[in-house]
């Protein structure tokens, strides 16, 4: 398998995606913004940081570089697609996931170790992941609080885009085990095809057990199978 | 042409800095603030002496970036 990683002026985990895929023996090109084209590859990553300095809006002027021409391009083609925390939301501004990031309804910046409940294990993604699986990832945002109108969240549902859900100590999906004021508690999307996956959540920073979790390991499993 | 540009949430989203500025004000003692919502300002200059087409221009912006229509609405005027 091969990654292309675009890496923006302010990404700040586009290394970290790299030594996460190559543990799994995904070949990874890492490819500037500026590019107007993209390498052969069956995946494409949008890493996590803070693309042009969050000016606007976070993700708002990462959408508009010449590469996204590229990457709509490839997902259109059904190949995958993933959006780690800045990802996620260059992937709702340039409406390849529905939604939008706003401000944590707190408003504060939140770095922690958060429990999730895997919603959807049938996605290219998740499937190494039981059903329903409760796992700790990592979060480190500002802009994480999910929002969409009430139709959309209701397609989301409907379609169980839905793949990842905050929840609390006990696992219970609620708003204790909400960081961000995230709509549904949504902390990851897929698009209706599931070849596009947008998460605030990083499987990066959690794949090895000597750091104490390292329940991103299914998450890039799921991508070999 | 110059145009003042406002970008704000739209009502039914949660504007939870404007909710901190309201709630601030009330600490200052400052009386009759109702509600506060927090936006964008830009000021544009269009090089166009059409204003039908100046509009046009300024729009195009906005619906491609100034605003987010998933989360923003956007307004103008015409300052000089």
């Amino acid at each position: 398998m091969i990654a292309n990683i675009i890496v923006f002026p302010g990404s700040n985990c586009d290394r970290d995606i790299k030594v996460a895929l190559e543990k799994f023996q995904i070949k990874c090109k890492m490819i500037w913004h500026q590019e107007n084209e993209l390498p052969k590859a069956d995946l494409v990553v949008l890493p996590g940081g803070f693309s042009y300095g969050d000016y606007l809006r976070c993700g708002s002027m990462a959408s508009k570089s010449v590469i996204m021409n590229e990457v709509i391009k490839h997902a259109s083609t059904g190949a995958y697609v993933i959006g780690i925390c800045n990802g996620f939301q260059i992937l709702t501004e340039t409406k390849l996931l529905p939604g939008a990031l706003l401000r944590n309804y707190m408003l504060k910046f939140i770095c922690r170790r958060i429990n999730l409940i895997v919603k959807n294990n049938t996605t290219p993604f998740t499937n190494k992941y039981k059903n329903k699986a409760k796992i700790k990832i990592p979060i480190a945002h500002n802009e994480g609080n999910y929002y969409a109108d009430e139709a959309t969240l209701k397609k989301l549902e409907e379609n169980e885009q839905i793949v990842f859900q905050y929840c609390d100590e006990n696992y219970e999906i609620n708003n204790n085990g909400n960081p961000n004021g995230s709509s549904l508690n949504i902390a990851g999307i897929v698009n209706k095809k599931q070849n596009i996956l947008g998460m605030m959540p990083h499987p990066e920073r959690c794949i090895e057990n000597f750091l104490g979790e390292a329940d991103g390991i299914p998450f890039f499993e799921s991508l070999l199978k | 042409m110059k145009f003042e540009v406002f970008i704000t949430l739209k009502k039914e989203v949660l504007d939870p800095q404007g909710k901190a500025i309201e709630n601030a004000l009330g600490s200052l003692g400052i009386q009759g603030i109702e509600t506060v919502r927090q936006g964008k300002y830009f000021s544009i200059v269009i090089d166009e002496k059409e204003k039908n087409k100046a509009e046009k221009i300024v729009k195009t912006a906005c619906q491609k970036l100034l605003a987010n229509e998933t989360i923003e609405e956007y307004s103008f005027k015409i300052v000089k």
